[in-house]
C-alpha cells in the first residue's frame, strides 16, 4: 500500500509542477500582451485626444465664419434673425392625398417647402389640435 | 520496547546468598531506568529548539532577503493592475458650456543638446539656423562648442520640424517628449484663458503651469491628477463668445476705439456666458508683458475685469435704487434739478449745459439722466447710506471671479463723503470700477435685487445672495432703465421684440495733471433684457470711441456703445434661444401712410 501511495504522491507532485510551469508562462504571455494593449490603449487615447483638438481647430466659428462667407453663394448662410422665430402652430398640416407618399401636387411632401402662415402672436398660440387626453386604464 | 526488570531475579537470590540488601539493586536499577528516560527527553527537548531555531532562521533570513530585494530593485509600474480611466494627460482640458474645447493638450518634443556626443557642432548649427528661424548659427555654435554638455534649443516643434532634425542625424541632438497647451480657437475668449507655460523641466517631461486667467486661477483644479480625466466646463457659450467678439471688433474699429469690453451675464445663476475684452492676443502664442508704458495699453490687459473705469452716468440707477429701497422716494417724486448747481466752488452740470429743471421726477432724473437731480437725490440719502448700500452691490471689493487678474482689480473708492464726493460718485464719478463689478450690481438688479455674484464655472446653481432691495424697488429700477431706451439717451437700444432696458454713461478720462480729458471718454451701456422678466445683462464698455460719420464728432454712450450693444443683442438673442415678443399686427390691414 505504501509503494502506491508514494508513486501517488509523487505522480501529483510532477503534475503540479507541470502545471505551475504553463501558469508561469502564461502569465507571463499575459502580461506582455497586456502591457502592449496598454501602449495601444495610450496611442489611440493620444490620437484621440489630437483629433479632437483637430476637430476643434476645424471648427472654430473664425474659420466656419470665414466658409460661409466665402460659400454664400451655394449655402446662402446667415446669422440667425430674431425674425426667423416661428410657432410649431404656425406650420400647416399637409393636406393627406391618396398616395401616402406624395403631397397634394404629386411631389415628395418631404421636398416641399414648409408653408408659414399667418403672423399674430394670438394666433399662434391657439393649439390647432385640442387632444383630448384618453383615460388610461391600469391593471 | 524491552522493560529491563527493577528485581532480576538471579542478582536477587545471589545477593540474599551474600546477605546483602535485595532492595538496593531494585533502588539501583531505579535510577539507572530514570537517567535513560531524563536523557531521552532532553534529546528531544534539544531537537525540537534547534528545528524552531532553524525555522525562525529560515523564515527572517527570507523576509530581510525580501526586503534587500526591494530596497535595492528600481521601481516598476503593476502590470497586472485593472486600469480603466487612469491618467491621460497632466493637465485637464477647458470646454465651454456645451463641451466645446477651449484648451487641450497636445503630444510634442523639445529638443536639447549633449554637445560631448557632437560630431560636428558648426555643421549641426547652421542646418539649425536654417530649420528654426529665430535661431542664429553663430551663436549656437559657440554655445555648442563651449564645453558646456547640456543645451536646451527648443521647448516644442512641430513634426515637419523634428522630421528635419532628424535628418540632419547628429548623435549629440535629442528629443524629450512634451505635453504643449493648444487653444484650438485661437484669439477667442483669450482674456477668459489666459495661458500656460513649461515650469519645471526635464528630458523626460515638464510640468506645464497657468500663467494667467482661469488657467491660473484654477491651476490647482486643472493639476490635479485624480480630475485630469474630467474637463473643467466653463460657463462662456463659444458661439456667443464668437459673434460678440465679432460685432464688438468691428464696432471698437468703426468708432476708433483704442478698446473695448462686454459681459454677458445670466442674470439667474450668476454665469458669465461671454466676457470679451478686444484688443485680444493668441494665447498660444502669448506677447510679453510691456515692460515700460501703460500696461493697460497691452493686448494682455483684461479690459472688462482688470480696467477699473469711472463708468459715470451708469452708476445713477444705484443712487435712485437706494433712495427707493429707504423709501425716501418713489419714481413719481419731484426732485430739484436746476442745473447748474453750485457746491462750494464746484460746478455740477448737465450734459452740454442743459437744464432739465426746475424739478424733475425720480423716474425722468434716469430717463434724462439728469447730473445735478441724481446729487441732490444722493443729498437725500446720505453719504453713510450711499456708501453702505454700493458696498453691499460689490462695488467697493475685487469681483470673486475666477480669473486671477479680478483679484488684483481693486475698485477706486473714495476714502473720504464730503458732500461733494457724495454727490460725483452718485452719478458715477470718483469711483472707478470694473465692468464686471458693474454687470454683477445690474444683475443684482435684474434678479430682482437678490445679489448676484459672477462666475465663470458651469453650474447653473441659482443665486442664493443676501437681498440688497426689495423686489419693487428692482422692478421700478427695471421700469426706469426701460425708460432710458424707450425715451432717454439710448434709444438706438430699441431692438424691436426684446425690451432692452439699460443706462448709458459717459465719463471722461482723467489726464496726468489732473483734471479730464474732454477727447478721451470711456462710453459704456448697461443693459438687460426682456424688460418684464430680466435673464440676462449685457454690458458694453468702449475705450476712447468716436462717432465721426456727423459733422462734429460725438463721443456719448448714445452714439457709441449703444448702437454697438444693440446690434450685439439683435444678434445674440436667437443663439439664446429667446423668442420676439410679437406686437400684434393691425386687425384691419391697413398700414399707417404720413406724408
Amino acid at each position: 500500500m505504501r509503494p502506491v501511495l508514494y508513486v501517488l504522491s509523487f505522480i501529483v507532485v510532477m503534475v503540479l509542477a507541470f502545471w505551475a510551469y504553463r501558469e508561469n508562462y502564461t502569465t507571463q504571455y499575459h502580461l506582455k500582451e497586456m502591457v502592449s494593449l496598454q501602449d495601444e490603449i495610450a496611442t489611440l487615447r493620444e490620437a484621440l485626444i489630437l483629433q479632437r483638438a483637430e476637430w476643434a481647430y476645424l471648427n472654430r466659428p473664425e474659420r466656419l465664419r470665414n466658409l460661409a462667407t466665402a460659400n454664400f453663394d451655394r449655402l446662402g448662410l446667415l446669422p440667425l434673425e430674431p425674425a426667423q422665430f416661428g410657432a410649431a402652430a404656425e406650420v400647416t398640416y399637409p393636406v393627406a392625398s391618396m398616395n401616402p407618399e406624395l403631397g397634394v401636387d404629386g411631389t415628395s411632401m418631404i421636398a416641399d417647402p414648409v408653408e408659414v402662415l399667418g403672423q399674430t402672436a394670438s394666433d399662434a398660440r391657439t393649439p390647432v389640435v385640442t387632444a383630448k387626453p384618453q383615460d388610461k386604464e391600469f391593471p | 520496547m524491552i522493560r529491563t526488570p527493577l528485581r532480576p531475579l538471579a542478582r536477587i537470590l545471589s545477593a540474599r546468598q551474600k546477605g546483602e540488601n535485595p532492595d538496593s539493586i531494585e533502588r539501583e536499577n531505579l535510577r539507572l531506568r530514570h537517567e535513560a528516560i531524563r536523557d531521552k527527553s532532553r534529546m528531544r527537548s534539544e531537537g525540537r529548539l534547534l528545528f524552531l531555531g532553524i525555522g525562525f532562521l529560515a523564515v527572517f533570513t527570507t523576509i530581510g532577503a525580501r526586503m534587500g530585494l526591494l530596497a535595492a530593485t528600481e521601481p516598476i509600474e503593476p502590470r497586472a493592475a485593472a486600469t480603466g480611466a487612469e491618467i491621460t494627460a497632466q493637465r485637464a482640458d477647458i470646454t465651454d458650456r456645451n463641451g466645446r474645447i477651449l484648451a487641450t493638450n497636445m503630444q510634442t518634443y523639445a529638443l536639447y543638446a549633449q554637445p560631448k556626443d557632437m560630431v560636428d557642432p558648426v555643421r549641426v548649427s547652421k542646418e539649425l539656423a536654417a530649420i528654426f528661424p529665430e535661431l542664429d548659427a553663430t551663436t549656437l555654435e559657440r554655445r555648442l562648442t563651449d564645453g558646456r554638455s547640456f543645451l536646451w534649443i527648443r521647448k516644442v516643434m512641430s513634426p515637419e520640424q523634428m522630421q528635419k532634425v532628424h535628418e540632419i542625424g547628429d548623435p549629440g541632438l535629442l528629443f524629450g517628449p512634451r505635453e504643449m497647451r493648444l487653444y484650438p480657437n485661437g484669439t477667442l475668449a483669450a482674456h477668459v484663458l489666459g495661458g500656460a507655460s513649461f515650469g519645471a523641466e526635464d528630458v523626460q517631461s515638464a510640468e506645464v503651469i497657468g500663467t494667467a486667467g482661469i488657467e491660473k486661477a484654477m491651476d490647482v483644479r486643472l493639476r490635479d491628477p485624480a480630475q485630469a480625466g474630467t474637463p473643467l466646463q466653463l460657463s462662456i457659450d463659444l458661439t456667443l463668445q464668437a459673434a460678440i467678439e465679432e460685432i464688438l471688433g468691428a464696432g471698437m474699429n468703426m468708432l476708433n476705439a483704442k478698446g473695448a469690453a462686454a459681459i454677458l451675464m445670466d442674470v439667474h445663476t450668476g454665469e458669465i456666458l461671454s466676457l470679451a475684452s478686444l484688443p485680444a492676443f493668441d494665447p498660444n502664442d502669448r506677447p510679453n508683458p510691456l515692460v515700460k508704458g501703460d500696461a493697460g495699453d497691452s493686448p494682455l490687459f483684461n479690459r472688462a475685469v482688470q480696467g477699473v473705469y469711472e463708468l459715470g452716468s451708469t452708476f445713477k440707477i444705484f443712487t435712485v435704487a437706494n433712495a427707493l429701497q429707504l423709501g425716501l422716494v418713489t419714481p413719481e417724486s419731484e426732485i430739484d434739478a436746476n442745473a447748474p448747481m453750485r457746491v462750494g466752488r464746484f460746478l455740477i452740470k448737465e450734459f452740454k449745459n442743459h437744464n432739465y429743471g426746475p424739478k424733475l421726477s425720480v423716474f425722468d432724473i434716469i430717463v434724462k439722466s439728469s447730473n445735478v437731480g441724481t446729487a441732490n437725490l444722493a443729498m437725500i440719502v446720505g453719504g453713510e447710506r450711499q456708501a453702505v448700500f454700493m458696498r453691499a452691490l460689490g462695488l467697493f471689493d475685487p469681483t470673486p471671479v475666477e480669473l486671477v487678474e479680478a483679484s488684483g482689480a481693486k475698485p477706486i473708492v473714495p476714502k473720504k463723503w464730503p458732500d461733494i464726493t457724495v454727490m460725483t460718485t452718485s452719478y458715477g464719478h470718483g469711483i472707478a470700477a470694473s465692468p464686471m463689478h458693474l454687470a454683477a450690481a445690474y444683475a443684482t438688479i435684474a434678479n430682482g435685487g437678490i445679489k448676484v455674484t459672477p462666475t465663470l464655472l458651469h453650474g447653473g446653481v441659482l443665486q442664493n445672495g443676501p437681498r440688497v432691495m426689495r423686489e419693487q424697488v428692482a422692478t421700478d429700477a427695471i421700469r426706469m432703465l426701460r425708460g432710458v431706451v424707450q425715451a432717454g439717451t439710448a434709444t438706438l437700444a430699441n431692438v424691436p421684440g426684446y425690451q432692452v432696458a439699460g443706462k448709458t454713461g459717459t465719463a471722461e478720462k482723467p489726464n496726468k495733471s489732473g483734471g479730464y480729458d474732454t477727447k478721451k471718454v470711456v462710453n459704456t451701456f448697461a443693459s438687460m433684457f426682456p424688460a418684464d422678466d430680466p435673464k440676462y445683462v449685457l454690458v458694453v464698455m468702449l475705450d476712447e470711441p468716436v462717432e465721426a460719420t456727423s459733422s462734429t464728432p460725438r463721443r456719448t454712450a448714445g452714439w457709441t456703445a449703444v448702437p454697438v450693444a444693440a446690434e450685439v443683442i439683435r444678434r445674440i438673442v436667437p443663439l439664446l434661444g429667446l423668442r420676439p415678443l410679437v406686437e400684434s399686427a393691425p386687425v384691419d390691414g391697413l398700414t399707417a401712410v404720413s406724408n
